[in-house]
């Protein structure tokens, strides 16, 4: 399996009132062919801001990517022409965004908007674009696509604008997809059949994609290998069976058990991760996640800790204490 | 803690909403967000009530608070049947039911200091009338629900949003109510807090007898938090009874789906679970369908479901569901 995306020490930065916020702090991580990769964090951690700095979309002047180099099939993004990189978006790589409504156009027509990528992409005639979008939308499980191509977004359901989306997505046959929380404003039942949906279009037609998301749940069914973000940083990787079964990141593990499962026994308390989500233009010396860690020694608050290899299969932490917390997580059972 | 006694009753509770339809506001369609919903709850216990968006859980919340007069049916509080109450009737009874919505951004005044907003109450209510002594208890208050007494002179921006949630609960604590209503408290927030907060509303139920009706749609957060709890769907309770029983043996169709589509953190067991994927998609409550409301979507529906409207009966000792089949 080739790389596919590989984005090398990403920094993509803010400037505001309060000082410089390092959103994406020298970043680096890869995606193979037709391989399904998780950005995993909380709000604020820059997982969105990572997946907007691939595509070139962070708002200025306040946002700018200072550094780094986002290689997708060996060129350079970020040094593409602003024409160069039109051909990109869409064509190359499909988006599909939290909020269907809000990037949905809302006074122009689906068909509209399926068809629009389809003639300035491939070059398809009027009459041959409409004809592959009723396809597209039949293929993504939308009754009726004839006649629903000539309706508008607010006549459709959450879950059927989602759907609309991942038509949108795939329309120019791309070889990426970056979804960003794509069934976090969705019911648990539509979640459930927007992923399977998604998941088995991925598979027909061997389509990478880029899970964003805050649920841990969400990134166990459907991605292949996991990166947990933290601060602008990535703080762990590796398999998804890896980063589950055998956490080596003290925040990991601490997300992974504060939340209630359904598969285990009802617990009398929850464990939180105690203490606030860092603000990001007062961070800490040494390691971000320091005055919320249960594990921290005095190094942490003095050296940053790099990513390390910790279990061998491509699992790295960002921790100086991994090892010990391996050992301890292990004793305690999880 | 928990004695038999109902301190809510909802019987038969039923919210129309008159809406326009057309370009021009012509034709009157009527949404029927609530359909005859009856459950009660006991002195210190918490109610789940679940369900999806538009199910009618948050309405149903609205109308127990009296924020929204019901169209019929009963809100018996404390012995008293609040849908015959006059607002001056309902003003003192309104300080012993709170509620802590999901947005704790959009549910403070940004104008107003934390110590102003958790000291309105107490004096609109009359509780402490002295200025002096109300800011000593705020600070009391705010000690409660884990914050420090600085705070009280931060500005609601200020605050994370775990932060500004602990507001939102002191605001409810203040004037000492005996039922709060939690309309999805903890769903707004990072997973890593919303463990701190559930266990801030669990301590603080010990602590001062509360009873809760929790409304949310995440099962997990539901199942750990719960006594009892009700599914809705539709504007209907389709499935109410002991925690244990409901998710250890599940009797409605719908209830089963949704526990079903809730995902596990842990792809090794993801792998080899059985999954209900739903097909379709909620109906709208403008035109809800005959007979069973979910039968459009129920995997096991029979053709008496699409006339007959099921009651919910009690299919085992205090569980009930709502469905033919059960």
């Amino acid at each position: 399996m080739g790389t596919l995306l590989e984005v090398k020490n990403l920094k993509t930065h803010f400037v505001t009132r309060s000082g410089v916020v390092r959103a994406v702090d020298d970043v680096s991580w890869d995606v193979g062919e037709s391989e399904t990769v998780a950005l995993v964090g909380e709000s604020g951690c820059g997982k969105s801001v990572s997946a907007l700095s691939i595509m070139r979309l962070v708002a200025g002047p306040a946002g700018r990517i200072v550094g780094g180099e986002v290689l997708f099939k060996g060129r350079d993004l970020l040094k593409l022409s602003d024409e160069e990189m039109r051909h990109v978006r869409g064509r190359e790589i499909g988006m599909i965004f939290q909020e269907p409504m809000t990037s949905l156009n809302p006074v122009l027509s689906i068909g509209r908007q399926l068809t629009e990528g389809l003639e300035i992409h491939l070059g398809l005639s009027p009459t041959e674009a409409r004809r592959r979008a009723a396809e597209l939308l039949g293929m993504v499980g939308i009754p009726d696509p004839e006649r629903r191509l000539s309706q508008y977004p607010h006549q459709f359901s959450g879950g059927m604008r989602q759907r609309m989306m991942i038509a949108m997505a795939l329309a120019c046959k791309p070889s990426l997809i970056l979804a960003d929380e794509p069934t976090t404003a969705l019911d648990v039942t539509i979640q459930a059949q927007i992923l399977e949906l998604m998941k088995d279009l991925s598979r027909r037609f061997g389509v990478a994609m880029l899970i964003i998301t805050h649920n841990l749940g969400v990134v166990a069914r459907y991605a292949d290998r996991v990166n947990v973000m933290y601060a602008g940083k990535i703080i762990e990787r590796g398999t998804a069976r890896e980063i589950y079964a055998n956490p080596r990141h003290p925040y990991t593990l601490g997300l992974l058990r504060s939340v209630p499962r359904l598969d285990e026994p009802r617990r009398a308390r929850l464990d939180p991760i105690e203490g606030q989500p860092p603000d990001l233009t007062r961070l800490p010396n040494g390691c971000a996640f320091t005055p919320r860690c249960a594990f921290s020694v005095d190094r942490c608050r003095a050296e940053i800790p790099p990513l390390r290899a910790v279990n061998g299969a491509g699992h790295v932490s960002a921790c100086w204490e991994a090892e010990r917390l391996g050992r301890e997580a292990t004793a305690v059972g999880s | 803690m928990k004695d038999d006694a109902p301190i809510l009753e909802v019987r038969n509770l039923v919210k129309h909403f008159q809406v326009r339809g057309g370009f021009f506001g012509g034709r009157a369609g009527l949404v029927r967000a609530v359909e005859g919903v009856s459950f009660e709850i006991r002195r210190g216990e918490t109610l789940g009530l679940v369900g999806e968006s538009g199910c009618g859980k948050t309405t149903t919340g609205r109308c127990i608070l009296q924020l929204e007069r019901p169209t019929s049916g009963q809100i018996i509080f404390d012995g008293r049947d609040l849908t015959t109450l006059d607002e001056d009737a309902l003003r003192p009874i309104r300080r012993k039911m709170q509620v802590i919505f999901q947005d704790p951004y959009s549910s403070l005044n940004p104008r107003m200091t934390v110590g102003q907003i958790i000291a309105e109450p107490l004096a609109v209510h009359g509780i402490v009338t002295d200025r002096g002594r109300r800011a000593t208890r705020v600070r009391e208050i705010l000690s409660h629900v884990g914050l420090l007494a600085q705070h009280a002179h931060r500005y609601p921006h200020q605050l994370s949003g775990g932060q500004r949630q602990r507001v939102g609960i002191a605001r409810a604590l203040a004037v000492e109510p005996s039922l709060i209503i939690c309309d999805e408290p903890v769903s707004a927030l990072d997973v890593s807090i919303q463990a701190q907060i559930i266990n801030l509303l669990e301590d603080l139920q010990a602590q001062f007898g509360l009873t809760y009706l929790f409304v949310a749609h995440d099962l997990s957060v539901v199942r750990h938090i719960s006594d009892r709890v009700a599914v809705m769907y539709l504007g209907k309770i389709v499935e109410i009874t002991d925690r244990k029983s409901l998710y250890d043996s599940p009797l409605h169709p719908y209830t089963k789906a949704l526990l079903s589509a809730v995902p596990i953190p842990d792809p090794a067991l993801e792998a080899q679970r059985e999954r209900v994927v739903l097909g379709g998609e909620v109906p709208s409550p403008l035109n809800p369908p005959t007979g069973c409301v979910f039968h459009p979507r129920c995997p096991i529906a029979i053709d008496r479901c699409r006339v007959e409207v099921p009651d919910l009966r009690e299919i085992h000792p205090a569980h009930r569901a709502a469905c033919l089949l059960a």
